[in-house]
């Protein structure tokens, strides 16, 4: 049986008098996709954050395996070994792209960068990927020395999941990849994260507001509400019977085309 | 000789020279680490060399013989104020001859002739971080140095390299010191880089305004950051100097009308007239 990859337990952090996260426990396994989801201030952030060792919870711990299978607290491994892990093993997608790329570095820059903190040192290796990765995610090779901030909205986040992808992570973190987008680029974009993450088999954790993305891509859903999970489960099992009512009002308020 | 007496020797005072000299201890300790030290206000602008000032102050002895050097020039304003400076509050000896000197205050140039055991050279040092201009926040680049996460350096080389098809760094280029540490070599030409690799001589940095010195000690590894297919060129003007006829050092141009015509010259003028004296 696989061990999972990402494993937390009796997470709790309080902002002042405010629970941001009450008792949480996750866990995910290689190449699978769980959305977390609720609405706004219920936590799902703050879990991400925890989650990719930003934020240091009040109590509970997150265990993350290597891909030796050795595994690490995270919240004990120090600046420089998470700093690795960021950097080789995992991936961050950040909701707004101007968070997750450098505006002035060339859209080839942008994606080599990973692949030169890792080491790379060969200045046509780089390029080549680059151009490779930016035909992936369906960007023009000929814009591989233009700016992102001459790229539109779903350009630069299709940008960023290639910069974020370029180096193979094991586990990718997507807070809301696609905020602020409009329907078609949307559409697209689920469609392109879900065929990557499947052909590169990727864990990926999306927190997302958006119960049409999560039920997209997501295998597994949490559902939060006031920094706790109140509801999760196979993700078609959520959405089409919903147990706890803060799931049954999230599922109803969707409003259908 | 004898130092004015209305100022104390090498015009600091004896507890600033002690805590620069620790400063600088520290400094040879970790090569390529910036060192942060109280730099002084001196009778000089900031960006005219108050860091090097500094640092030539705590470590000159009455013994030593001072050369300093501006653009590889002995004889321009800088370089004759510096000299001067220290001929009259340290009463030591001054020279322009790279082999005579013990101490060798530099802006912007290494001198041609190679530098042996004993001697040190001082740079002046406008802006100590390599980084600066990659990432803005100072106490990220700290980051940066302590975890050796030095990634966004290469991205700056990809991108010359995607705009100009060559690095088009072409001074303060980038440099590893003992294969740890990213060191900026102060505004000196690229083509004075590879002198820094495992130099005889003592290399300190300092950075009045920043507030920074750092070291190479004698016989650290110095390399140019680069790509594999894109190895490092030291660049140099393809001429000769019409003064020597040197083609191996590096030359500044002058204009010499408005009708165009220019000419070549060494900018190391001790090295170019070393080589013409003999002649005369």
């Amino acid at each position: 049986m696989s061990f999972p990859l990402l494993e937390a337990q009796g997470l709790i952090l309080r902002f002042g008098t405010t629970t941001a996260l009450d008792d949480v426990g996750i866990a995910v396994h290689p190449g699978e996709v769980v959305a977390i989801v609720g609405e706004s201030g219920s936590g799902k952030s703050t879990l991400l954050r925890v989650l990719s060792g930003q934020l240091v919870p009040a109590a509970g711990q997150v265990t993350y395996r290597d891909a030796q299978g050795q595994p690490h607290l995270l919240h004990e491994m120090g600046e420089a070994a998470l700093r690795r892990l960021m950097r080789t093993d995992w991936g961050f997608v950040h909701q707004n792209a101007r968070d997750g790329l450098r505006m002035g570095v060339s859209a080839g820059g942008n994606v080599g960068e990973r692949l030169m903190a890792i080491g790379a040192r060969h200045y046509g290796d780089i390029r080549a990927q680059a151009t490779e990765w930016l035909r992936r995610v369906e960007i023009d090779e000929a814009r591989i020395d233009h700016l992102p901030r001459t790229f539109s909205g779903g350009m630069q986040q299709r940008l960023q999941i290639a910069r974020t992808l370029v180096s193979r992570p094991r586990l990718v973190f997507m807070d809301e990849p696609t905020g602020g987008l409009d329907v078609s680029v949307q559409a697209r974009l689920l469609d392109l994260i879900r065929g990557l993450a499947s052909e590169l088999n990727i864990a990926v954790l999306l927190v997302t507001h958006d119960i049409a993305a999560a039920r997209l891509l997501a295998h597994r859903l949490m559902v939060m509400r006031h920094g706790r999970v109140v509801e999760q489960g196979l993700t078609d099992r959520v959405l089409d019977d919903p147990q706890h009512p803060y799931t049954q009002l999230l599922v109803s308020s969707v409003l259908a085309a | 000789m004898s130092h004015d007496p209305g100022y104390n020797f090498a015009y600091l005072d004896e507890g600033t020279k002690r805590m620069i000299r620790r400063t600088l201890l520290k400094a040879v300790a970790i090569p390529g680490h910036q060192v942060p030290f109280g730099a002084r206000e001196m009778p000089l602008p900031y960006g005219w060399g108050t860091g090097g000032i500094q640092v030539t102050a705590s470590i000159l002895g009455r013994d030593d013989t001072l050369k300093v050097i501006d653009q590889g020039a002995d004889d321009t304003t800088n370089a004759v104020s510096i000299r001067r400076f220290f001929a009259r509050v340290a009463g030591v000896r001054t020279t322009t001859r790279t082999a005579e000197a013990t101490v060798i205050q530099t802006r912007h140039r290494i001198p041609e002739a190679p530098l042996r055991e004993g001697q040190v050279i001082v740079y002046q040092v406008p802006m100590p971080e390599p980084l600066f201009r990659l990432e803005p926040r100072l106490a990220e680049t700290r980051r940066m140095h302590a975890l050796a996460d030095y990634g966004l350096m290469h991205v700056k080389l990809y991108e010359d390299i995607a705009r100009h098809g060559h690095v088009s760094t072409a001074y303060n280029y980038p440099v590893m010191v003992g294969g740890r540490y990213l060191m900026s070599p102060s505004p000196i030409p690229a083509f004075d880089n590879p002198k820094m690799d495992h130099m005889p001589a003592l290399q300190l940095f300092g950075a009045g305004r920043e507030k920074k010195i750092y070291a190479v000690p004698p016989y650290t590894s110095v390399r140019s950051l680069d790509f594999e297919d894109h190895p490092f060129r030291p660049h140099r003007a393809d001429g000769t100097c019409a003064f020597c006829g040197a083609r191996d050092s590096y030359l500044d141009e002058v204009v010499c009308d408005d009708q165009g015509s220019r000419m070549f010259i060494c900018s190391d003028t001790d090295y170019c007239e070393s080589r013409w004296e003999p002649e005369q």
